[in-house]
């Protein structure tokens, strides 16, 4: 089974639903039928519940399947079980490694129980499923960091003849200040000299060959990437209007 | 060798370039003196044009003109020759200019980090202009021995001359508050922070008051009738104070220049075209022979009129060196020879008349 797939099955199913694949045994304990129709039993961890795939190998099924078996599985589930607390389901179905929300936006749903600092109860509204509601503001807060670095490491790259590899001890702060006439917001634009349009990198790149004298760095070259970076934070709030001159 | 045709179309020119401001009868009336005194004295052959220039020449108060070249930031040879070529191409247009200027100002930053051998290698280049050269220094030059090396080979950094009734000033506007002791910093270290404009460590220029002690003892000697033109790398005034674009005691320094009827302030270290105008005092900008600088985000003097935004693809866009025209009364049109652009005239009329007559061409694309 492939990566996304498995994501797409955790992250598709409901959450109280642990789905396995009948192939995958190590796991088992549940028993599944055998295949009837030459594809994959899919069992619901209800011990019960169980379907098939026909005409694939676990290997062959694709997101898009696995949420189809995922969906038939639930919906299976819930026939038979009308009464169930279809919302505590949802909640207890995060991830175990996924920090409890602090109250981002979009918490809709019925208020949720949970236990307080001190150990008294605290009433929190709960919050939608998803990839986007699961991260705090202590997330937000290392990622903020995490880019200020990759910003950091451009703004030295940028002042750094050395780093950028110029052969006549140029760089390019000596004549973009604070990258002032970089311009970022405005690509991809037509570039009248190099008669096609480029991208940012292309005229770094440009810069680099020509007032530099460096050679120009890869697509991946850690420094052409940070040195984006550092292009770009600069502008921070300007609009894009890619095209302009 | 230049054939007698050419040397005589020559002459012929400059004739022409000199009449400019003079009409027939004035023409006549100099020319017939002139050439009675000339030949009297034995002093030019009567078959020349030049006889008459001279003529020109001598009324007590015609405008004259004097040219600059600035912000060079040579790198020795065996590091970087682009920039040498730049500073030559300077030197080339100066040279050629008939009329010759009656001197050329050089605008500070000739070394790009205050190396010995980048100020004996600028000295040296110097010397192959024709006219007299005077000298300015600019941070470049300065913060890696404090001026040591540059004062040996050019002489005292503030200073003053006369010239055709005109009272000129050079000072030195780029010292900086010790940033570098508390930091340890190495010489170098101290230079590397200076040449970069966005290095927020360093402090903020000044002409000091040292310096202003100076200048106030200097100007006290002159009339407030004499014009009065000022050299200074850094603008006398506050442009943009992240890149030092900006002088912190420029309102003291204005202080001093304030009872001076005309007062002209012409500066290098901004690289473009940049024109400002607080009450009696005219500021102008000076091209670099190295590269252009965009536009402040901030901060732009309102007369100003923006050069249109250089091409990356072509070294010496926005770059160039240029003149300055005194005339008699003491204010100075200001002439940027843009190489490979139309050059761009800022006349005195277009800052008296606060912007209303002889607006210099405008931008295309002006810097955003
Ligand atoms: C010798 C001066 C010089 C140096 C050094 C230099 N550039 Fe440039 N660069 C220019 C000029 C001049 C322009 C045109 C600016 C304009 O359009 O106003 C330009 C344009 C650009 C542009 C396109 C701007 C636009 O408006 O589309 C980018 C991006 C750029 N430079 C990045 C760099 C980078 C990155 C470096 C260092 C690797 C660098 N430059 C070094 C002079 C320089």
């Amino acid at each position: 089974m492939t990566r996304a797939m498995w994501h797409a099955i955790r992250w598709t199913a409901p959450g109280a639903v642990v789905l396995a694949l009948a192939t995958d045994v190590a796991s088992q304990t549940h028993e599944l039928p055998a295949p009837q129709q030459g594809g994959v039993v899919v069992g619901l961890c209800d011990g019960e519940t169980a379907l098939e795939v026909p005409g694939v190998t676990a290997e062959q099924m694709t997101g898009e399947q696995a949420k189809r078996v995922a969906d038939r599985l639930m919906a299976e589930w819930r026939r038979k079980n009308p009464d169930a607390n279809w919302q505590d389901a949802v909640a207890q179905g995060r991830p175990p490694n996924v920090p409890q929300d602090t109250g981002a936006p979009g918490a809709v749903q019925a208020p949720k129980v949970v236990e307080g600092e001190a150990g008294a109860p605290v009433v929190r509204p709960p919050v939608q499923q998803g990839t986007y509601s699961n991260y705090t503001k202590r997330d937000e807060l290392i990622w903020a960091e995490e880019t200020k670095k990759f910003v950091v490491e451009g703004d030295a790259v940028f002042h750094d003849a050395k780093k950028l590899g110029s052969t006549i001890a140029m760089s390019c702060d000596m004549c973009h200040p604070n990258a002032a006439n970089t311009h970022p917001e405005t690509y991809p634009k037509y570039q009248v000299q190099l008669q096609r349009v480029a991208l940012l990198r292309d005229m770094v790149n440009w810069c680099l060959e020509n007032p530099l004298k460096a050679p120009a760095m890869a697509d991946d070259d850690p420094r052409l990437r940070a040195i984006e970076a550092y292009i770009m934070a600069q502008r921070k709030g300007v609009p894009m209007e890619y095209g302009k001159h | 060798m230049k054939s007698v045709e050419t040397k005589y179309m020559e002459a012929r020119e400059g004739l022409l370039r000199s009449l400019h401001n003079m009409d027939r009868r004035t023409f006549f009336k100099v020319s017939a003196a002139a050439a009675g005194a000339a030949l009297a004295k034995g002093l030019l052959p009567p078959h020349t044009f030049q006889l008459v220039r001279v003529a020109q020449a001598a009324p007590a108060r015609a405008p004259f003109s004097f040219a600059y070249i600035s912000d060079s930031h040579l790198y020795e040879k065996k590091v970087n020759e682009r920039f040498i070529r730049a500073i030559l191409r300077a030197i080339d247009d100066v040279n050629a200019l008939d009329p010759q200027p009656d001197f050329v100002l050089f605008g500070g930053d000739l070394a790009q980090l205050g190396q010995a051998a980048e100020l004996e290698l600028g000295a040296q280049l110097l010397k192959e202009v024709k006219a007299p050269v005077r000298m300015m220094v600019g941070e470049h030059d300065w913060f890696l021995d404090m001026g040591e090396k540059w004062r040996a080979l050019f002489g005292p950094d503030f200073y003053s001359f006369d010239h055709k009734g005109v009272h000129f000033v050079v000072v030195n506007s780029i010292n900086e508050k010790d940033f570098w002791t508390a930091r340890k910093m190495t010489p170098m270290e101290r230079m590397n922070t200076v040449a970069g404009l966005d290095n927020p460590i360093q402090s903020r220029f000044e002409v000091g008051e040292a310096g202003r002690a100076w200048l106030k003892a200097d100007l006290a000697k002159v009339s407030h009738d004499t014009p009065l033109v000022v050299f200074s790398h850094s603008p006398l005034y506050k442009y943009y104070e992240n890149w030092n674009f900006w002088t912190a005691d420029a309102d003291e320094v204005q202080a001093l220049l304030k009872p001076f009827d005309h007062v002209t302030v012409i500066h290098g270290h901004t690289h473009q075209l940049l024109t400002h105008r607080i009450d009696n005092i005219h500021f102008h900008g000076m091209l670099s022979t190295a590269w252009p600088w965009p536009y402040a985000p901030e901060g732009l003097p309102p007369l100003t009129v923006q050069m249109n935004r250089a091409d990356p693809f072509s070294q010496h866009d926005g770059c160039g060196d240029g003149r300055v025209v005194v005339h008699p009364e003491g204010v100075v049109d200001k002439i940027y020879s843009l190489w490979e652009r139309n050059p761009v005239t800022v006349k005195h009329t277009y800052l008296a008349s606060g912007g209303q007559k002889d607006r210099p061409a405008a931008t295309t694309l002006p810097t955003y």
